[in-house]
C-alpha cells in the first residue's frame, strides 16, 4: 500500500517533466515559450516565474478547495494567480531590474498562461495538497526544462554564445533568424518533432515486447 | 457552468451572498497583498530607475560630477520644480566647482520596431554632441540592437558637430565633423537615432544659447 503510494508520488512529479510535458505533448503556454526563449537567461527567468506562480497557486487552491463554491471557482483561481504574477513582477524588478526589462510584458502575461489554470481546475482543485503540491513541481520543472532546451538552443546558434559565454570563437557567423521570431517558431517545431519520434520509437518498442511475450 | 449535473447535485446550492463574500474576501486579501509587495519593492525600484538615469547622464557627459533637472520657462533655462512632464526636461551637468559644463538631453522617436528613447549629451560653447546612450528600444536583435551594442557605432558620437544638422553617411565613408557611419543592414535604426538627435537639438539648442544665467546645483551630487 505504501509503495503503491509512493509510486503515485513519482508518477505524478514525472509525467509533468516527461510523457505530459506542458510544452512538448500538451502544447500549452505557446505565448511566453516563443516569445521570450531567445536567451537561455531569459528563459530559466520566465521558466522561474512561471515555477513559483504554479506551486504556490496549486498549493493555495488545493487547500482552499472546500472552501471555495464551484459556481466562483475559476474567478477565485484568477484571483489567486493574479495576486502571485504581481508578486512575482513587482520582486523581478526590485532584484533583478535587467532581466525584468528583457521580459518586458511577459511576466503579467503569466495571468493568461493556460497551464496554470489549466492545472488548477483539473489536478489542484480534486487533489490532496501534497499531490496537488507535487502535480504543480512536475509541470512546472516540465516547462522550465522546455523553456531552457528553446531557449539555449536559440542563444548557441543565434549569439554563438550560452549565457552571455561566446562558445565558437570570433568567425562564427550567428543565425540571426534565430533569436527572431522565425527561429522560436522553427525551433519548438524541430523540439516536438524529436519528443514524437522519440515516443513513437518507444511505443513501436513495448508493441514489439509485449508481441514476443505472447508469442 | 452551475448547470453541470455533478457538481450542483454533490452541495446544496450556496447563497449569492456566500459567493459575493467569497470572492470579496479574495479580492480584499489579493488586494492587501499586493499593495504590501509594492510599498516593499518601490523604493528599490525607484532608487534602480535614479540611478540608471544618472549613469546614463554622466557617461554622455564626461567630467561631470553632480546633475539637476532643469526646464525652459520665460526664455531661460532654470531648476525644475518637479512638476513638470518629461519631454520638458533635461538634466544639467556641472563641473565640481559647480560650472555648468553642457546639458544631457533625452528624446524619443520612432525607431524600426518601436520607439527608441535616447539620451545625448550636448555642450553648448562647442556645439557638439559628446555622448548618446540608448535608455529603451526594440530594435531587431542582431541588427538593429547594434545602435547599443555596436561600440563603433556609439563611438560615432562622442564628438559631432551639429551644424548644420548630423547626417547618416554610409559605412566607412564618414569625412565630415557633423557625419555618422551608419550600421550595414540597419540603416533606419541608424538614421532614427540621428533623427531623435535632430529633433532634440532642433527643441532645444535655441533655448540653450538664450540662456546666460544659469542655476547651479545646491548640494554637490544630489537628486
Amino acid at each position: 500500500m505504501v509503495r503503491k503510494k509512493q509510486e503515485d508520488v513519482y508518477q505524478e512529479f514525472i509525467k509533468g517533466l516527461w510523457r505530459d510535458n506542458p510544452v512538448f505533448v500538451q502544447v500549452l503556454g505557446m505565448c511566453p515559450m516563443l516569445a521570450v526563449t531567445n536567451s537561455a537567461v531569459n528563459a530559466l527567468a520566465m521558466g522561474g516565474a512561471t515555477f513559483f506562480v504554479l506551486v504556490a497557486s496549486s498549493f493555495l487552491v488545493s487547500s482552499l478547495k472546500s472552501w471555495i463554491p464551484k459556481q466562483v471557482r475559476i474567478s477565485t483561481y484568477i484571483i489567486i494567480i493574479a495576486t502571485f504574477v504581481t508578486v512575482t513582477d513587482f520582486t523581478l524588478e526590485a532584484l533583478v531590474p535587467t532581466i525584468h526589462k528583457e521580459l518586458g510584458a511577459f511576466i503579467p502575461l503569466i495571468v493568461a498562461n493556460c497551464m496554470i489554470l489549466g492545472r488548477q481546475e483539473a489536478f489542484a482543485s480534486r487533489n490532496s495538497v501534497k499531490l496537488a503540491v507535487i502535480d504543480a513541481l512536475g509541470m512546472a520543472s516540465g516547462f522550465l526544462f522546455a523553456l531552457f532546451a528553446l531557449g539555449s538552443v536559440r542563444e548557441i546558434l543565434g549569439e554563438g554564445a550560452l549565457f552571455g559565454v561566446p562558445l565558437f570563437g570570433p568567425h562564427f557567423e550567428p543565425w540571426v533568424i534565430m533569436i527572431l521570431p522565425p527561429g522560436g517558431f522553427l525551433t519548438l517545431g524541430l523540439l516536438l518533432l524529436f519528443f514524437n519520434w522519440v515516443k513513437e520509437r518507444k511505443d513501436r518498442l513495448a508493441a514489439q515486447l509485449a508481441e514476443g511475450e505472447a508469442s | 457552468m452551475s448547470n453541470r449535473p455533478e457538481l450542483t447535485m454533490k452541495a446544496p446550492e450556496p447563497t449569492s451572498t456566500r459567493l459575493v463574500v467569497t470572492l470579496g474576501f479574495a479580492g480584499l486579501l489579493s488586494g492587501l497583498i499586493i499593495v504590501s509587495v509594492y510599498e516593499a519593492t518601490l523604493p528599490t525600484i525607484t532608487a534602480y530607475k535614479a540611478k540608471v538615469l544618472k549613469e546614463a547622464v554622466f557617461k554622455v557627459l564626461p567630467g561631470v560630477s553632480s546633475m539637476r533637472r532643469l526646464t525652459y520657462r520665460d526664455g531661460r533655462m532654470i531648476a525644475a520644480t518637479g512638476e513638470e512632464e518629461e519631454e520638458d526636461l533635461v538634466f544639467g551637468g556641472y563641473a565640481a566647482d559647480g560650472q555648468l559644463i553642457g546639458y544631457a538631453v533625452p528624446n524619443a522617436g520612432p525607431g524600426f520596431q518601436d520607439t527608441i528613447r535616447l539620451l545625448y549629451g550636448y555642450l553648448p560653447q562647442e556645439r557638439k554632441v559628446v555622448g548618446m546612450e540608448i535608455l529603451q528600444s526594440r530594435e531587431t536583435p542582431g541588427l538593429g540592437d547594434k545602435i547599443y551594442k555596436d561600440a563603433a557605432f556609439v563611438a560615432n558620437f562622442d564628438e559631432l558637430s551639429i551644424d548644420p544638422e548630423i547626417i547618416t553617411v554610409k559605412k566607412g565613408r564618414k569625412s565630415a565633423p557633423n557625419e555618422v557611419d551608419a550600421i550595414t543592414g540597419a540603416t533606419i535604426s541608424s538614421k532614427a537615432v540621428v533623427q531623435i538627435i535632430n529633433r532634440g537639438n532642433q527643441r532645444w539648442v535655441p533655448r540653450f544659447s538664450g540662456s546666460e544665467t544659469l542655476p547651479k546645483p545646491t548640494p554637490v551630487g544630489a537628486q
